[in-house]
């Protein structure tokens, strides 16, 4: 088709749509955003009778580099340092991209623009495409793949484990709550326009790196979709922004979805990137530097910023917060920490520090090893069973942290920590823009102004709490990371698969019960709770108790 | 001259392939986490089922992100039929709780599966072949000027009628089908009602594209009479109201049967099958059936498919097959009523083209026939309105 033609009948279909005359379509979903009626364009022009054979073809390409990589014996090169964190990342990504397919319907009658709704019914297909190709790859890998413990329970896993709950927000976060908020600011304008470029672009870099060339073909295939996706974003929030109204809970949204897309999506892909490869010439980006050139450059400096002169409000100060988190406060590196602390809760193997990626990590982040580097001295040392705990229960001077309340990461910055008291409960928050989040922005008031469409975070917020008082080995063979004999743990703080170095269920018989950090705070008197508190904070970095003479 | 090695990572044996080493779980090569319908595992299963998680089984922390009334996920209430277990209540979770919930799948609804085993690789493919074949079909037509063949009344027949039958796919794949993908409670259904979607959406382009061709095909073809058909003629207000209260259905199984079961077959097909299928060969045209019959090949041999599934689940419910067909009946009774009527209302088109179609009344029979055929397969008593 020309694209003369591809015009004309992208105009022809135009006629399809219609004003109801007797019966106006259901309305599920509020906003507290208000629209008038445009004529937005939708910019991409898409057919279906072109856009269904461009999707065949682009299939046809990734099956065939599929099955060239079996043929060609690819998992001989794979790197299972980098392959085991797909464990986690592929148990996650399907979600999200089923729930943006859900996450359109939210639009139809919030947005009153017809043109627009056809180009959100296409992003809805393109969503059930990108889940189900991604639990495609996911089979192949437990197919073909040295070790299938963990993408075999993928998503038994994903569901009951404390870092599948944090991945969960970016999918939840896009079908509840006030329609525009979910499905607009935090879907398509922050986590598909920012962060979609690190899920899907830089991360299947490394894999590249890392002797995967199939992650690249299917996440290169899926973020040829994006592009579209982030223009019925783009389309939507230039209405938003028409009525003034809008600005003050745009302004909302963009601090929430930014911060909420900032700890959750920089801890997983930033900790895959930077603790997940093999790969470490110097001149190779660090995640760092990726995110300064994809996130800070490309979506902040090119993306964002061009939006003030139509009234958006930008948070500035929480992206250079962000930023600060990743480079200053070594965010990712405490996450990676934190995940190979508690690898005994996971169901994926975390391979243990090398000389080599200490020199790395000294060189993209100075000052690193006096932070991290005698900490995975440890954990190399405790990795295989010898007589000790895994490394949560031993004492490496690291302090087991409290959940934030609002992303579910842990409180890792220490010194960010704050508490508050809500709805009777004591909950800490890993920084203050995670405490603004829960006690302001997600509320029915704000600012003095109704919101009563705003939603609700819900749920059982701190993994911790489900098992305090349990025995660790109850504990995983509760959330049923366990191999098929019985006993052997699906997770290993290595990579060595002799059995006889493996970690199980009896190792963990013999330690102290898991106790939940949030109950033992709301036990605690005012005094005990201020004080605690105070000594949080003092603590760090790399999880470090408070020391009396700091 | 030297030239400087480029820095480029070092392939490097792993030899981490299946099978290199024995280990516990070495061989465990398949999800483990659910029951396949079948004996085995299928891989539509594999890519579909699970992927939308269910605080009654595994997801131990419950869902994170509620509306403004506190309500996360897919509430099995969004419908008001049920599946085996939809009454348990959500596990509950507190201090020293565990994450456990019931075993899997906790409830009937999980036992859906679509037989069309639709994911990504089937529905572009089948999407893709459509497309093609109706744009070789319309070409083919073009180069051998078919269209001349036409006499005036069918092409007015055209550019009105078959025009006008876009408007109902269009509104139908948006706001009824792509709207139901955020209801129901498992990926399953949610998937093949999103698939379901596109084939509306796509069909209502197929036409709208043929106008287009048309348009520019034959001399006088007016490619806004649909328009006019659609907003005034009083044969398709019946449609368009029908339609339209379709789309404003709260409850997604009722909107899915209302539309799929009872609208499709009395309507659908009686138009699409028993009007433009029989009267355009009589009318020299051989084109616009090859458009229309993928639409119909859409519903009878996919979305009808997926659909009667989905509801001889339900009324072979073993907990509650009495309440699911009482409701079932109840829609019936009101959408039955309301499609014949929408059907009677289209009962002039047949007199419209030169040479006729079968007699309307014979073909409202087959009509009712066909859709008393389904409603006995899901095990539904044909409903006494169906007289009408």
């Amino acid at each position: 088709m020309s694209r003369q033609s591809v015009a004309r009948a992208h105009q022809k279909i135009q006629e399809l749509s219609w004003e109801p005359m007797y019966h106006e379509p259901v309305s599920h979903y509020g906003t507290d955003y208000t629209f008038r009626k445009a004529q937005k364009k939708d910019p991409l022009k898409q057919v279906l009778r072109s856009y269904f054979p461009m999707q065949e073809e682009k299939d046809h390409r990734v099956y065939g580099a599929s099955d060239g990589a079996i043929r060609g014996n690819m998992f001989r090169q794979v790197q299972e340092r980098w392959l085991e964190w797909q464990k986690l990342f592929l148990s996650i990504i399907p979600l999200p991209e089923i729930s943006a397919a859900r996450a359109m319907p939210l639009l139809f009658r919030t947005v009153p623009n017809p043109e627009l709704h056809n180009g959100q019914a296409i992003q809805m297909i393109d969503e059930v495409r990108h889940s189900t190709i991604q639990q495609n790859l996911k089979r192949l890998y437990m197919n073909n793949y040295i070790d299938p413990a963990g993408f075999n329970s993928s998503l038994r896993n994903f569901q009951n484990d404390y870092c599948g709950t944090i991945g969960r927000q970016f999918a939840e976060g896009f079908i509840t709550g006030d329609a525009i908020t979910a499905a607009s600011i935090y879907l398509t304008i922050v986590a598909e326009t920012a962060f979609t470029n690190t899920l899907f672009v830089a991360m299947p870099a490394e894999a590249a790196a890392n002797g995967d060339y199939l992650l690249p073909t299917v996440f290169h295939s899926v973020q040829s979709d994006e592009s579209r996706h982030i223009s019925n974003g783009y389309a939507t929030l230039l209405m938003a922004l028409a009525d003034e109204g809008n600005h003050q809970l745009l302004e909302r949204d963009l601090r929430y979805a930014w911060w909420n897309n900032h700890r959750v999506v920089d801890a997983a892909i930033g900790t895959f990137i930077e603790y997940g490869t093999k790969d470490r010439r110097k001149d190779r980006e660090s995640y760092a530097e990726m995110w300064r050139r994809w996130i800070y450059d490309d979506y902040y400096r090119s993306y964002l910023v061009p939006l003030e002169k139509y009234g958006l409000v930008i948070p500035h100060d929480l992206i250079e917060e962000a930023w600060n988190q990743i480079w200053n406060k070594g965010y990712v590196h405490e996450v990676a920490q934190f995940f190979a602390t508690g690898w005994l809760a996971n169901y994926w193997r975390i391979d243990p520090m090398t000389d080599k990626d200490f020199e790395w990590f000294e060189h993209k982040y100075p000052g690193w090893y006096d932070r991290y580097g005698k900490w995975w001295e440890q954990y190399n040392r405790l990795s295989t069973p010898n007589g000790h705990h895994p490394i949560v229960a031993e004492d490496v001077d690291y302090q087991y942290p409290h959940r934030c309340w609002v992303c579910m990461v842990p409180c890792l910055v220490r010194e960010d920590m704050v508490m508050a008291e809500v709805d009777g409960q004591w909950r800490t928050y890993c920084h203050e823009a995670c405490r603004w989040t829960d006690v302001e922005a997600f509320r029915p008031t704000y600012q003095g102004r109704q919101t009563p469409n705003m939603g609700q975070l819900i749920g059982s917020r701190e993994w911790e709490t489900l098992y305090h008082g349990w025995n660790w080995a109850d504990v995983v063979s509760d959330m049923g990371f366990v191999r098929d004999d019985g006993k052997t743990l699906v997770a290993q703080p290595h990579l060595n698969l002799d059995p006889s170095k493996m970690w199980t269920l009896d190792h963990l018989r013999r330690m102290d019960p898991l106790l939940s950090p949030n109950v033992l705070l709301n036990e605690m008197t005012d005094d005990e709770r201020a004080a605690f508190h105070a000594a949080y904070v003092r603590g760090g970095p790399a999880g470090r108790f408070a020391r009396d003479d700091a | 001259m030297t030239t400087a090695e480029r820095s480029v990572p070092k392939p490097v044996f792993t030899d981490a392939e299946a099978g290199a080493k024995e280990f516990p779980d070495s061989t465990a090569r398949r999800f483990n986490y659910y029951t396949p319908q079948k004996r085995k595992q299928t891989h539509y299963e594999d890519v579909t089922v699970e992927v939308q998680p269910d605080p009654r089984h595994y997801l131990a922390q419950g869902w994170l992100y509620g509306f403004s009334d506190g309500r996360g996920g897919y509430p099995l209430d969004w419908t008001v039929l049920k599946a085996w277990g939809s009454d348990r209540p959500e596990p509950a979770r507190g201090p020293g709780s565990g994450g456990k919930g019931y075993d899997w799948p906790a409830h009937g609804w999980h036992e859906f599966r679509d037989p069309n085993e639709e994911w990504e690789l089937s529905l572009y493919r089948y999407n893709a072949n459509v497309v093609r074949q109706v744009g070789q079909n319309v070409e083919a037509a073009r180069r051998s000027k078919a269209f001349e063949q036409w006499n005036t009344n069918w092409v007015r027949f055209v550019e009105r009628h078959v025009g006008a039958w876009m408007h109902v796919d269009h509104g139908l794949g948006l706001y009824l089908f792509a709207n139901a993908n955020r209801r129901a409670p498992t990926n399953m259904h949610n998937n093949a009602i999103s698939v379901n979607s596109m084939h509306r959406i796509r069909a209502a382009q197929d036409l709208a594209l043929y106008g287009l061709t048309l348009s520019e095909e034959i001399e006088g073809f007016d490619g806004s009479a649909h328009l006019d058909a659609w907003n005034n003629d009083p044969a398709w207000q019946g449609v368009r109201e029908t339609a339209e209260r379709l789309t404003a259905v709260d409850d997604w199984c009722e909107a899915v049967f209302a539309a799929n079961v009872v609208f499709e077959p009395l309507v659908g097909e009686l138009f699409r099958s028993h009007l433009v299928q029989h009267a355009a060969p009589r009318n020299g045209d051989f084109v616009t059936p090859t458009i229309v019959g993928a639409e119909e090949y859409d519903f009878s041999e996919r979305d009808l498919r997926y659909t009667r599934a989905m509801f001889e689940l339900l009324t072979a419910d073993r907990e509650f097959a009495e309440h699911n067909k009482r409701i079932l009946h109840s829609w019936m009774a009101d959408w039955v009523p309301a499609s014949i009527a929408a059907a009677r209302a289209l009962q002039p088109l047949w007199s419209q083209p030169e040479a006729k179609p079968p007699r309307f009344e014979d073909a409202l029979d087959s009509a009712k026939s066909r859709f008393a055929g389904i409603v006995t397969d899901l095990g539904l008593e044909t409903p006494k309105e169906l007289a009408q």
